[in-house]
């Protein structure tokens, strides 16, 4: 039996997945989640330096211990799947990108170019009357930088995802 | 060896033991039926009148025989067409393999004539799909596919294959052993020995089967389990004959239509051990008071089914037959007089309530077909009405024998899986009991049964209802019976005249246990059509989310 372990105080869950590179395999898994009406907050897919495999990381607003064992033993079923496990968010490094592009003139320009440092983040493109800001960060850091960036005119917005890794070598 | 992709199908097809296939062709599958014309001798095909009867063909025919039913159809209409029969087997988990054919790979995703998505339709109704468009990949999925049918909890999967793919030139490699099975999950010593700890100290322990129990071939050990404990036995409709009617620690079924004794006895158990069961809305209809005093202790071969509906003390991943084996020496020999004798009071209160004024009971018809027929007789249902008295009255006695699609709960399922049971089990009696509105949805199949030379004898109690949901309009709606009295001027007796079928009609018990002897004798299907009263109800009955406090006996 798979234990699960769930940080209840943790805003979310993320979901390791292990799959098979196959067409189809992001829909065998969103398939699943929408018809056993499981959360997804956001999934992310991609190729690992294994041939043949992808890694899913969906993050999940569920909380509950067995709706989140539901999720791992039903997806586990599914053919496609190698390896299923929820992230331990503390022993993790887990990031996300955002990019965003916002309408500014001279002088908003300046005042923003110090919110960016302060984030960290990389104005990536300039034109006369936008800017595109690139960061990467944990979700709150995105949050909080979008809260300080809420009063300019912000033409779109992208996020990622999550995507996320355990700290050190397990076993 | 080259080959085309049609005699790889047919060359897999034998290597897997499988010796019929239902189906019906169309133009995407003309290169595959082709073959099989050359294959005829090695492959029998049984031609549906309809892809949804040939895929409750397939069906019936593994819930009988035990092994993988297949079913062929064409792209589009043909594919879609299975899609009922695909997901009736999914809830039931019965192995299954459909092979369906699509359009040309130039064709793929153009909305070509007869072109549907149909690994998309079946993604959540299959345990696993496969799409091939590369002959190079179609022997691996073939495999796979009856593998994956196979294996751990049974269920079906479905193989589409491209109509350039079925007559691709590939090189064949024979496997004459089929893929071995994966190792079932097995229980760990240590939760054996805490369930038996549990068991021995249980003073009013009920054992609760599920399909599980038959599927795992664990009948035998179910029984000394049983015997050993002095343990009363209650099941859900996918595991009924697994225990005799008869048999004195025999409960009967569990449910909203269970009897009496066994919804009292789990209500009042302080230990309920589940085996292959999985807590279903029509068993645990409260999922918060079910078995409310019991310590839980549940043994399922599949993790996701464990605390799924009903949280359990004692979850246990293992195959049940191999959890019974190392339970079995750690049981105690005990005799459990007080609690057995409690149960046979509430047994001989069980009373079930007929409609007075009615000249013939669904229950007399019933039991009278069980004493006409021999003990390894085949019973398949539709669904509604007839289906729970068919549940609570045929005198069950053996696994395999109570065909009826429990989990979807599928009208029309009744005379497919009859006809793939009877073509399973040539040398077995087949009844197919149904309602006049179930009938009416698959009748159609009467030609296959007629082509095929299939004795199936057809029991339909006509009450000229949709009586399952008539008797919900009448117990919680007021009589407001809306779309189900429709009025219909079918005679049955002439539509069986129509196919070439025998066709009888029977008002009392006596003309039925005389059409059903003269019907005994047909070489070729019958149907009797038996007129019953549309006031008769199924009883016992639990309403949606009550207990056993709220039961309704008439």
């Amino acid at each position: 039996m798979t234990e699960i372990k769930v940080n209840k105080e943790a805003p979310r869950q993320v979901v390791r997945i292990l799959v098979d590179n196959q067409p189809n395999v992001l829909a065998r898994i969103s398939s699943l989640f929408g018809r056993r009406n499981f959360n997804i907050s956001t999934i992310t897919a991609s190729e690992t330096h294994v041939p043949g495999l992808t890694r899913i990381t969906v993050v999940t607003s569920e909380n509950d211990e067995h709706v989140l064992h539901q999720i791992i033993s039903q997806t586990e079923k599914l053919e496609v799947v190698r390896e299923i496990y929820l992230l331990d968010m503390k022993n993790s490094v887990y990031r996300e990108l955002l990019l965003v592009k916002i309408r500014t003139n001279a002088e908003q320009r300046t005042a923003l170019h110090e919110i960016v440092d302060i984030y960290r983040g990389k104005i990536i493109d300039l034109s006369q009357n936008s800017m595109i800001i690139e960061l990467t960060g944990s979700p709150e850091k995105l949050d909080g930088f979008m809260g300080m960036v809420a009063e300019y005119d912000i033409i779109e917005v992208c996020r990622t995802g999550i995507t996320g890794i355990e700290r050190g070598l397990s076993e | 060896m080259k080959m085309t992709g049609s005699q790889v199908i047919m060359e897999i097809l034998l290597e897997q033991g499988v010796d019929t296939v239902f189906g019906y062709p169309g133009g995407a599958a003309l290169n595959i039926y082709d073959t099989l014309y050359s294959y005829q001798n090695r492959i029998r095909h049984v031609l549906t009148a309809h892809e949804q009867g040939a895929a409750h063909a397939a069906d019936g025919y593994a819930r009988a025989t035990g092994k993988t039913g297949v079913v062929f159809a064409t792209s589009g209409p043909g594919a879609t067409n299975l899609v009922t029969g695909i997901a009736t087997a999914f809830m039931d988990s019965i192995p299954m393999v459909a092979i369906t054919s699509n359009v040309a790979n130039s064709l793929i995703g153009r909305d070509a004539f007869q072109e549907v998505y149909i690994t998309g339709i079946t993604m959540p109704i299959t345990k696993h799909n496969f799409f091939v468009n590369r002959v190079e990949d179609l022997a691996h999925a073939m495999r796979e596919a009856f593998r994956i049918a196979q294996t751990g909890r049974k269920g079906p999967v479905l193989v589409d294959v491209t109509k350039d793919v079925t007559a691709a030139m590939v090189a064949f490699e024979p496997c004459p052993t089929p893929s071995s099975n994966v190792a079932l999950p097995k229980a760990e010593r240590e939760e054996v020995e805490k369930a038996a700890a549990y068991l021995n100290q249980a003073k009013r322990p009920v054992i609760y089967c599920g399909g599980g129990v038959a599927a795992s071939d664990a009948v035998q050990e179910l029984h000394r389990l049983m015997e050993k404990g002095d343990i009363p036995v209650t099941y859900t409709m996918m595991a009924a004959g697994i225990i005799g009617y008869q048999e004195e620690r025999a409960l009967g079924m569990i449910g909203m239509h269970g009897s009496v004794a066994a919804n009292k006895a789990v209500d009042q158990a302080d230990l309920v051990l589940a085996l292959g069961t999985r807590f279903s809305d029509r068993v645990a209809l409260n999922m918060e008071k079910f078995a409310k005093d019991a310590v839980k202790i549940q043994v399922d071969i599949d993790e996701s089914e464990i605390n799924k509906n009903v949280i359990v003390e004692l979850s246990i991943l293992s195959d049940v037959k191999y959890f019974l084996e190392q339970l079995l020496p750690l049981v105690e020999d005990q005799k459990r007089s007080g609690w057995l004798e409690q149960i046979a009071q509430w047994k001989a209160q069980s009373v079930m309530v007929q409609c007075p004024q009615a000249k013939m009971h669904p229950r007399e018809i019933i039991e009278s077909v069980c004493d006409m027929t021999d003990k390894e007789t085949i019973y398949v249902t539709d669904v509604g009405q007839h289906q729970m008295w068919a549940a609570q009255f045929i005198k069950h006695r053996n696994t395999k024998a109570f065909l009826t699609s429990g989990g979807l709960g599928t009208m029309g399922f009744g005379y497919g899986a009859a006809i793939g049971a009877q073509v399973g089990c040539p040398d077995k009696r087949v009844i197919h009991f149904t309602g006049d509105a179930s009938f009416h949805m698959n009748l159609n199949e009467g030609c296959t049964a007629v082509s095929e030379g299939l004795p199936i004898i057809t029991v339909i109690m006509n009450n000229h209802v949709l009586g399952m949901v008539y008797q919900w309009q009448s117990s919680f709606y007021e009589r407001r019976y809306c779309a189900t009295t429709p009025n219909r001027k079918t005679d049955f007796v002439k539509v069986a005249e129509g196919f070439g079928v025998k066709g009888f009609r029977a008002e009392t018990p006596q003309a039925f246990r005389d059409a059903f002897a003269q019907a005994l004798k047909e070489t070729g299907p019958v149907w009797i059509e038996c007129i019953i009263d549309q006031e008769e109800k199924v009883l016992p009955m639990i309403p949606n989310g009550g207990t056993v406090e709220d039961i309704i006996l008439n």
